[in-house]
C-alpha cells in the first residue's frame, strides 16, 4: 500500500485544547510542517507565550520553553544568543501578548535584528483570559472590556503591529496571512517557510503574523468567524508582505 | 594574579567571570552601571556574550532563555530596577533555572536616591515575586569576600537549580578595595540534561515551564520545589562572629554597615564594654544558630541597618523573645557613622564608665 499523506513529525499526538473552529490548530501544523521539510526539529527550540497558545509545548515535536506574559522574545533572545549557531528559535506569541504587555520585548528584538523566527497569531481578541478587548480589536468590536464596541475615541485604534514593525531596519522578513480558506493556508505555510529559511540562512529578525479566528470569544460559528476573517479583519489588517532583505 | 585595586561593582563582574559565567544580560542604573560597563568590555575577552536589555523586565527573561539553554548567566540592578525583575525571578523559580542577580541597593522607595541603603531586605528575603518561594540571598561586606561569594552563588544556583541574590548597597558597588581573584573548587556539579538546546543527540523533546493547570499537580510540584528550600535552609546558611565570647551587647549587621559596626564595637571594647557582632552572610537563609547560641547569655541585640528596620523581624524571630532587641538605623541613603552606632553601645550599656566599673 503507498503512504499518500501522514502526520507531520513536527506535532505530537497530543490532542490539542483548542476550541472547535480556532485556527491555533491549524497555525501549529503549519510550523510543524515547515520545521520538518526543513529538517531543522532536532535544532529547533519554540518560545510558548501566555495565552491560549501557553501550552503550545505539549504539541510541538521539538525542545520547548515557556516565557511569561509578552517576555517570549527577550527570552527567545536569550535562547538564541547562547546556542550553537546553526539553532532555530521561534516565539508563539498572541495578540494579547505580543501587542499588548509584550510590546516592547518584540519591538526591540525586532530592531536588534534577533535571528529568531516570531509566529504572532492575531484573533483581534485575548482568548484564553475570555474575550476582553486586544490592542488589535477592531474598531466597533464588542469584546468583555468593549462591550460597547471599540470606541477610538476611548480605547484608540487597532495597532498595525506588521507595519510597525517594517519600519525598523533589524526585521529581515516580515508578512501578513490568513488562515480564513485553503489558498491563504498554503499562502501562509510558504510564508512561515521563507521566515524560517531566511533565519536558517541568518538574514536577521523574522516575523509572520497570521490572521486567525477566535469563533468562542466572538460568539461566532466556526464558518462565521472565516469570513469575519475575510470581511472584517483583512480591510483592517492587509495581507502581504511589508518587509523582505532576503535577497540582500 | 596578585591584588589588584578595583572598584566594587567591577569586582563583581570579574568575580562573576571567575566563576566561569560568560553571559550577561543587563540594564544599566545606578550605583551598579559600572558593573554592566565592565561585563560589556571583559565578556567578549573570554569568549562570552555582553547585551544591553530594553528594560530590565527583558534582560531578567534574557537570562531566563539563556539559562534554560544552560549556561551560566547573570544580570544585575539597583533597587527600582530590582523590583522589575522580581516577575522574572519568580519565573525562575517556578521553571527551576539557576541564574545569579545582583542587587545593589539604593534609597527607596520609588524612584529614592542614588545613595546606598539596604531597605530591599523585606524584598530579597521574602519572596519579592508572586507565589511560595525563597531563593538564597548572600551579601558580602568586603570586596575579597565578593569574590568567594560570587563564586558560591553560581555553585548553589545550579546545584538546586534556583536564582541566588547577591546584595549589597551603593557603598560596596562604588568603594574601592585591593582584591585577589582566587578560583574556588567545588565538587562535580549534575549534568545540566533538563536545558532546551535542541534534540540533537539527547532523544526526546524537553520542556522548560512554570505552568501546571492542575491544582493537584501543582501542589505537589509546590511540595517538591518545597523540598529543595528545605534542603538550601539546612545546608546553605553563612555567617560570621566576632568577639562573642563574654559579649554582653551584639550588634546584628550584615554588608558594609556590618563593617562600620566593626569599627565601633573595637572602640567600645577598647573602653572596656564587652561587645560582639553577629553578620548574616546569608540573609535567607537567615542564620539563626549564633542567636540559639547566644540568645539566653547576652544582655541585649542591636541590630544596625541602612533601613527603617527590616532585618530585626528576622532577629527577632531568631531571639523569640529571650532577649530584647533593639534598632538602630538610617535611611533613605544615609549610611550610619562608627560614632554613631559607638554612641548606640554606650546609651545602651548604660554609660563608659558603668561599663568599666563592670
Amino acid at each position: 500500500m503507498q503512504t499518500v499523506f501522514e502526520k507531520t513529525k513536527g506535532l505530537t499526538d497530543q490532542p490539542t485544547h483548542y476550541c472547535p473552529g480556532c485556527t491555533h490548530g491549524v497555525i501549529h501544523r503549519l510550523v510543524a510542517e515547515v520545521l520538518e521539510e526543513l529538517d531543522v526539529l532536532e535544532k529547533t527550540v519554540g518560545v510558548a507565550s501566555v495565552g491560549c497558545s501557553v501550552l503550545a509545548y505539549d504539541y510541538f515535536n521539538c525542545d520547548m520553553t515557556q516565557a511569561a506574559h509578552g517576555r517570549a522574545p527577550a527570552v527567545a533572545t536569550g535562547v538564541k544568543r547562547v546556542l550553537p549557531e546553526d539553532r532555530i528559535v521561534f516565539t508563539y506569541q498572541g495578540d494579547g501578548d505580543l501587542a499588548s504587555i509584550g510590546m516592547s520585548e518584540i519591538i526591540h528584538a525586532a530592531a536588534r535584528g534577533e535571528q529568531i523566527t516570531v509566529i504572532f497569531v492575531n484573533n483581534a481578541i485575548y482568548g484564553m483570559t475570555g474575550g476582553q478587548m486586544a490592542p488589535t480589536s477592531l474598531v466597533g468590536q464588542k469584546t468583555a472590556t468593549s462591550p460597547k464596541g471599540r470606541d477610538i475615541s476611548i480605547q484608540g485604534s487597532p495597532i498595525k503591529v506588521s507595519e510597525m514593525l517594517a519600519t525598523l531596519d533589524g526585521p529581515a522578513y516580515i508578512e501578513r496571512v490568513s488562515t480564513h480558506d485553503v489558498p491563504n493556508i498554503i499562502k501562509a505555510k510558504k510564508a512561515i517557510k521563507r521566515a524560517f529559511e531566511a533565519q536558517k540562512e541568518r538574514k536577521g529578525f523574522t516575523f509572520i503574523e497570521v490572521l486567525s479566528t477566535c469563533p468562542t470569544n466572538w460568539g461566532l460559528d466556526p464558518f462565521e468567524s472565516l469570513d469575519w476573517i475575510k470581511d472584517h479583519m483583512i480591510p483592517v489588517y492587509p495581507l502581504g508582505v511589508y518587509k523582505d532583505k532576503r535577497g540582500e | 594574579m596578585g591584588k589588584v585595586l578595583m572598584k566594587g561593582n567591577e569586582v563583581i563582574a570579574e568575580a562573576a567571570v571567575t566563576a566561569d559565567c560568560k553571559y550577561f544580560f543587563g540594564y544599566p542604573i545606578t550605583p551598579q552601571s559600572e558593573l554592566v560597563a565592565y561585563m560589556a568590555q571583559r565578556l567578549p575577552e573570554v569568549g562570552g556574550l555582553f547585551l544591553q536589555a530594553e528594560s530590565e523586565v527583558a534582560a531578567i527573561n534574557m537570562v531566563y532563555g539563556a539559562s534554560s539553554a544552560g549556561v551560566r548567566v547573570m544580570t544585575s540592578s539597583s533597587s527600582p530596577g530590582f523590583s522589575l525583575k522580581q516577575e522574572g525571578i519568580s519565573f525562575l523559580v517556578g521553571s527551576q533555572l539557576p541564574a545569579v542577580v545582583v542587587n545593589i541597593m539604593r534609597g527607596g522607595p520609588g524612584l529614592g536616591n542614588i545613595q546606598p541603603a539596604q531597605s530591599d531586605y523585606f524584598q530579597v528575603t521574602k519572596g519579592g515575586g508572586h507565589g511560595d518561594y525563597h531563593v538564597p540571598v548572600l551579601a558580602p561586606s568586603t570586596l575579597q569576600e565578593i569574590v568567594d561569594l560570587i563564586q558560591d552563588a553560581f555553585y548553589i544556583a545550579d546545584s538546586y537549580r534556583t536564582p541566588v541574590i547577591i546584595l549589597g548597597d551603593g557603598m560596596l558597588g562604588q568603594m574601592m578595595e585591593p582584591v585577589e581573584f582566587r578560583k574556588k573548587e567545588y565538587p562535580p556539579l549534575p549534568k545540566k540534561d533538563w536545558a532546551t538546546t535542541g534534540t540533537v543527540g539527547d532523544g526526546a523533546p524537553k520542556t522548560i515551564t512554570s505552568l501546571d493547570l492542575n491544582a493537584e499537580t501543582l501542589e505537589k510540584r509546590n511540595i517538591e520545589l518545597q523540598k529543595k528550600t528545605d534542603s538550601m535552609a539546612i545546608h546553605e546558611v553563612r555567617y560570621e562572629e566576632q568577639m562573642m565570647e563574654d559579649a554582653e551587647t551584639v550588634i546584628v549587621a550584615y554588608g558594609t554597615v556590618a563593617r562600620i559596626a566593626m569599627n565601633a564595637i573595637k572602640k567600645a571594647r577598647e573602653d572596656g564594654i564587652k561587645v560582639g557582632l553577629i553578620r548574616p552572610i546569608s540573609l535567607w537563609p537567615f542564620p539563626e544558630k549564633p542567636f540559639l547560641e547566644s540568645r539566653e547569655k547576652v544582655k541585649r541585640y542591636l541590630c544596625v541597618e541602612m533601613s527603617a528596620g527590616q532585618m530585626i523581624e528576622d532577629v527577632r524571630l531568631a531571639v523569640n523573645g529571650h532577649t530584647p532587641v533593639d534598632f538602630f538605623g538610617r535611611n533613605g541613603g544615609i549610611v550610619p557613622t562608627q560614632e554613631e552606632i559607638y554612641e548606640q553601645i554606650v546609651r545602651k550599656h548604660g554609660g563608659v564608665q558603668h561599663a568599666n566599673s563592670l
